[in-house]
């Protein structure tokens, strides 16, 4: 394969994979939603659970987004020193993005600031967003698409505490987030946790942490028994899907962490909401792929 | 049996409402989010649409352009009401609007709003915009097309559109505030038992 016909080929797979995540969720989050309703015991939540289900069949069949917020798209890449197209991947996921947008189709969600103009291809300054971390030595290229969309994204927050507050104030302030502007962010959500020195590094790391699975452990027997708290503690408040109450509150709770400033204890919190639309796929270096994040995809 | 609401929508329609019941919904149904609501009461410009005794949904769909011309309803799913608490008791005031569907709670004006003019705020569930979609019969009109497709005012005809749960009624009853509070009183007792746990600073 010539480099064109490469870059053509890799940007056909892109569009489809970025279009097609907008359609059926993931693997572990569809899991755990039909685990979350078979425990939930009040009737309201129950008739909420079985929309969301019925909504997902729909969307399946009728082969349409699954939700109309499909998010600013957002890419997570993982990519080999020597991944061979790794100058071109920034070109081609920008298309990948102008095709996914016509083959959704998606929802036109990339507003230019300042303009205040709806650029209508979901493409502008630098949007789609890229996120890079290089992986010595390897070939291969991982990519995460995640649909940021606007209600799961508005509960964002990150903040700064000092290192008397310790690991409780990192506490009070997942479950300050969740318990307000959670609510509105469609319940049951996944909650990404970041525990760092700054807002910035905190931010990224609790956008990354939504993208581990659902289930998925922090490898910090420490961070991993925090999470497990944070979980169980959120579930305790009883939030239900939508905030109309229930047995649950969230999928989970995933953290990421990295050292910090002994002055400073850098926190953030990202929320996915239940219809988590993100997907994981690994592009080889002879451009062939896995689809990691969902069973049974043919694109 | 299914309660279903009709537009032109009555006071009578609505009084006997409360906060948790589910109704549907049938007959015009107007998308109307962030910037709709701007222009009306910052801008002081005119809806282009009568919202007497209508139902209005926070929303920004999925729209297709058929090859006639004609447009497809996709995907419509709800936006978060919340965004529009700053507006909402001044719009149904002006507008005359009966019934607000959308996502999540909304503040005490929308409460005191909906009090005062008899009218609901009702959440369809988040996330269920194909679901939506199905109880779409047609797109009659579009709106202030100027503003891309999210913030058009599309002017839809529904059919047993729900399930919408109501959570503000009009006699000052808000679910999420009750909520809230019931959330607000569990939380005290939870964090302090995390945070006798995770004292790793030592």
């Amino acid at each position: 394969m010539d480099n064109q016909a490469a870059v053509e080929s890799l940007t056909d797979v892109l569009g489809k994979f970025t279009a097609y995540i907008g359609k059926r969720l993931p693997t572990d989050v569809k899991k755990k939603t039909e685990k979350l309703r078979a425990a939930e015991t009040n009737p309201l939540a129950i008739a909420v659970y079985d929309s969301m289900a019925e909504n997902q069949d729909y969307a399946d069949k009728l082969d349409r987004p699954s939700c109309q917020d499909t998010g600013v798209i957002q890419y997570f890449i993982s990519a080999g020193s020597r991944f061979p197209l790794l100058g071109e991947l920034e070109g081609i996921l920008e298309n990948a993005t102008l095709d996914a947008t016509r083959l959704g189709p998606l929802r036109h969600n990339a507003v230019e600031t300042f303009d205040e103009k709806n650029t209508g291809t979901n493409t502008g300054s630098k949007i789609p967003w890229l996120d890079w971390e290089i992986i010595p030595d390897a070939d291969h290229a991982i990519i995460d698409v995640y649909m940021a969309g606007g209600g799961c994204t508005l509960p964002g927050s990150a903040k700064v505490l000092m290192p008397g507050q310790g690991y409780e104030g990192v506490t009070e302030f997942v479950f300050d987030v969740i318990t307000s502007r959670g609510v509105n962010a469609c319940p049951p959500l996944l909650v990404g946790v970041g525990v760092s020195t700054s807002v910035e590094t905190a931010a990224r790391l609790s956008k990354r942490a939504i993208l581990r699975p659902v289930d998925s452990s922090h490898p910090n027997e420490n961070a991993a028994m925090m999470e497990t708290l944070l979980e169980e503690g959120l579930n305790e408040i009883g939030i239900g899907p939508q905030g109309l109450t229930g047995n649950s509150s969230v999928m989970g709770v995933n953290i990421e962490s990295s050292a910090r400033h002994p002055s400073t204890i850098g926190v953030a919190v990202s929320t996915g909401c239940w219809a988590h639309r993100r997907g994981k796929i690994r592009i080889n270096a002879d451009l062939s792929y896995d689809i990691l994040s969902h069973e049974g995809v043919v694109l | 049996m299914i309660k279903v609401i009709s537009t032109p929508i009555k006071d009578e329609d609505l009084e006997n409402l409360n906060v948790g019941d589910v109704v549907y919904l049938t007959g015009q149904l107007v998308t109307c989010r962030d910037v709709a609501h701007r222009r009306l009461i910052e801008l002081k410009r005119e809806l282009p649409v009568d919202l007497r005794g209508g139902a209005i949904f926070h929303a920004g769909p999925i729209v297709r352009k058929k090859d006639d011309g004609e447009f497809e309803m996709v995907s419509i799913g709800p936006t978060t009401s919340m965004r529009m608490e700053k507006f909402e008791k001044e719009f149904i005031e002006q507008t005359g609007v009966k019934m607000i569907i959308g996502k999540g709670g909304m503040g005490p004006e929308t409460t005191t709003g909906c009090l005062e003019n008899k009218a609901v705020h009702a959440v369809f569930p988040g996330g269920c915009a194909v679901l939506a979609a199905t109880k779409v019969e047609e797109i009659e009109r579009a709106e202030w097309q100027d503003l891309g497709m999210p913030e058009t005012l599309w002017v839809n005809r529904v059919r047993e559109f729900g399930p919408l749960i109501i959570s503000i009624d009009t006699k000052g009853n808000n679910l999420f505030e009750q909520n809230k509070v019931r959330f607000n009183e569990r939380k005290g007792a939870v964090i302090e038992k995390i945070n006798s746990q995770v004292r790793f600073i030592k």
